[in-house]
């Protein structure tokens, strides 16, 4: 068979719907574009895992400890299946690692962001999980064998974060004045950073045309953060908190709200690594790893003596 | 970054739901060695009950078929429909068989 | 009795408490993602275990405490964790041997005590029992790893026991009058736990090339809530939001 031919088949598959498998032919555009955005995936659930970690020692009851431990490690369960998912197509996890431990690699820029009170807590499960939740169940059905099923897995898992989230801010909208004072706070500091989660606007999203052509994403940025809008102003309403946009007014023409865009270049200062805590971020996994080393050596001498072992006896 | 410094192989892991069922595969772990395979299979794939029993095996041990094998390998099977218990008509009257 | 009991219960858990307040703080920054999501799993448990013991303790003195009011309300000198619990992380070498040392213990320690008369403190036991197990399968194969290794994680091994080997007498350490909870069954006699425990480690650590010194003089208190410095910086931080904000719930 040609090139040609596999070309005809894998563009077949794609108008059918139908998945692509690892041993499957594909473009390497395609490998390439799916290997860039699943390990970004992967690397924003790992590097994720720091801004709420921060609070695990601090938080302030024993459930809110384990609930809070417990979402904390369902992210490196999420990592590691987007990891697995993108070595199905032909890169190691070591070099995927590389590259973002040398900064060569991006993750979700919202987890530049700091949490500075408990409410931070219940604002990244409210809205930073309730985005990538938008973001996550579109990817279900990407194209992609492999990452389909790392997302059916992960968004049955994260069914709990952000509920939990929403339970905190719950917690703090109606308590004391304090928490109050910090629940407001917390939204309106993490309100614009969840907005920018969703990427670009279509007309500058850079990666988007191929992504949809190829059924990798299947909806449009702008879409789901519209979505993701009008799902959130009812539930902020509830906490009687107030989303930081004097903008914010119901369409009735479009059936949604208007909504003041994020500022941008923000946006792209932090992906660019000027957000308060790049730094930090990247120095937490360097030093991870790099104190890893003799751990992960030590394991793989003692499996090689193992081994030697068996095959003599 | 010394040669050795990595994440260790590859495994897949299979879970049985309950005792009884088939072993399913759920997805991989990295690990040194057989037992910190088996340990962190337990540690990733069923922290929601999942399962009661686990499989776990080095994934360059696994061989698959290739897709441009689906016309040799499994088509055939497509006429064989005497395979299928639908096939045969059986009187009425005689119970269930 | 139930004050006894109570204070009985309070060493326990928040052994447990301390422990997985230490061990968390390795998630997310753990050595590989595998065993940041299994030395997490451990945490959990450990911590799910001390709100149990905390919340039948509350109960038992009665007057009205819950496990929150417990945790986060009482000072280093009411705090009778064991030392060794609240001594540093360390390296990967110095977390996995305390865990080795501490689960070796727990496990004989709660298998007695899921033959406890107390019948609520024997079913937490129970439970707890098969967590342990596997702690303690966990750890164990890491300090093998790590003895039979490379040179770097033997040496590291070595340098984490002559660390942490001073503080594992006083886990033995009875609380003032335990020795009436031994009498009337309800708790099992350390002296005897001690004997089972040292065999085990000794066993382990001769794998690791390890020989058990003599005469190494042990520090001990935490049973009279007297403990190492570290103990004030980990209450400091966790106990810190509640504190801050006596009135607010969370």
């Amino acid at each position: 068979m040609s090139t040609i031919d596999f070309e005809a088949i894998f563009e077949a598959k794609l108008a059918n719907n139908e998945f692509i498998e690892p041993k499957d032919w594909m473009p390497e555009n395609y490998r390439k574009h799916l290997i860039r955005q699943v390990s970004q995936h992967a690397h924003s659930e790992i590097v994720g895992m720091l801004p709420e970690g921060n609070w695990i020692s601090r938080a302030p009851s024993l459930r809110a400890k384990l609930v809070l431990l417990a979402k904390v490690q369902d992210e490196g369960g999420h990592g590691l299946y987007l990891y697995t998912a993108a070595e199905s197509l032909g890169v190691s996890r070591d070099e995927m690692l590389e590259a973002l431990h040398t900064g060569k690699a991006k993750y979700s820029s919202i987890f530049n962001y700091p949490t500075l009170t408990w409410a931070d807590i219940g604002a990244i499960g409210w809205l930073v999980d309730g985005a990538a939740i938008m973001n996550q169940v579109m990817l279900q059905r990407s194209s992609y064998g492999p990452y389909s099923r790392a997302m059916v897995r992960i968004c049955k898992e994260e069914s709990f974060h952000q509920r939990q989230g929403y339970e905190i801010m719950t917690r703090m909208a109606f308590g004391t004045p304090d928490q109050k004072e910090m629940a407001q706070d917390a939204l309106n500091r993490w309100w614009y950073p969840s907005l920018m989660m969703f990427g670009p606007p279509d007309a500058e999203s850079p990666n988007s045309e191929n992504a949809l052509k190829w059924r990798i994403k299947r909806e449009s940025n702008d879409h789901l953060r519209q979505r993701f809008v009008d799902q959130t102003v009812v539930q902020a309403e509830y906490l009687n908190i107030s989303i930081p946009d004097k903008n914010l007014k119901w369409n009735e023409s479009k059936k949604g709200y208007d909504f003041s865009p994020p500022n941008w270049e923000e946006f792209k200062n932090v992906v660019k690594g000027n957000g308060i805590c790049n730094k930090e971020r990247l120095e937490a996994r360097n030093k991870a790893h790099n104190e890893g080393a003799w751990v992960r050596e030590a394991a793989a001498a003692y499996a090689k003596k193992q081994n030697q072992l068996s095959t003599a006896a | 970054m010394s040669m050795s410094d990595n994440q260790g192989p590859l495994w897949e892991v299979f879970v049985q739901k309950k005792s009884g069922q088939p072993y399913v595969h759920c997805g991989n772990v990295h690990a040194f060695d057989k037992e910190m395979a088996l340990q962190n299979a337990r540690d990733v794939y069923t922290r929601r009950n999942e399962g009661m029993s686990l499989w776990v095996v080095p994934s360059e041990a696994i061989v698959a078929s290739s897709p441009e094998d689906i016309g040799s390998f499994f088509e055939p099977a497509n006429d064989k429909i005497f395979r299928h218990p639908t096939f045969y008509q059986i009187p009425d009257g005689v119970g269930h068989m | 009795m139930n004050e006894l009991v109570f204070k009985y219960l309070l060493r326990i858990s928040d052994s447990g408490l301390i422990l997985a307040q230490r061990i968390s703080a390795w998630t997310g920054h753990g050595p590989f993602l595998e065993e940041d999501l299994a030395l997490t799993n451990i945490a959990l448990d450990l911590f799910g275990r001390s709100r149990s013991l905390l919340d039948y303790a509350g109960n038992l003195e009665g007057k009205g405490r819950s496990e929150d009011e417990l945790a986060f309300f009482r000072n280093e000198r009411h705090y009778y964790n064991h030392l060794i619990c609240e001594q540093p992380n360390g390296d990967y070498a110095q977390t996995m041997l305390r865990q080795a040392f501490v689960d070796a213990f727990e496990l004989l320690l709660y298998t007695e005590l899921s033959k406890s008369k107390d019948q609520t403190l024997a079913a937490i036991a129970a439970k707890s029992v098969k967590e342990i197990t596997y702690h303690k399968r966990h750890s164990f194969s890491w300090v093998k790893r790590f003895g039979n290794g490379t040179q770097e994680s033997f040496t590291r091994l070595q340098n984490a026991f002559h660390e942490l080997w001073p503080y594992t007498g006083d886990m033995f350490e009875p609380i003032e009058g335990e020795t009436d909870l031994v009498k009337n069954g309800f708790v099992p006699d350390l002296q005897k736990i001690k004997t089972d425990w040292e065999k085990i480690i000794k066993d382990l650590l001769e794998e690791c090339n390890i020989r058990l010194p003599e005469n190494v003089y042990m520090h001990s208190g935490s049973a009279k809530a007297l403990h190492t410095e570290h103990l004030g910086f980990i209450l400091a931080e966790m106990q810190s939001l509640p504190r801050a904000y006596p009135e607010a719930k969370w």
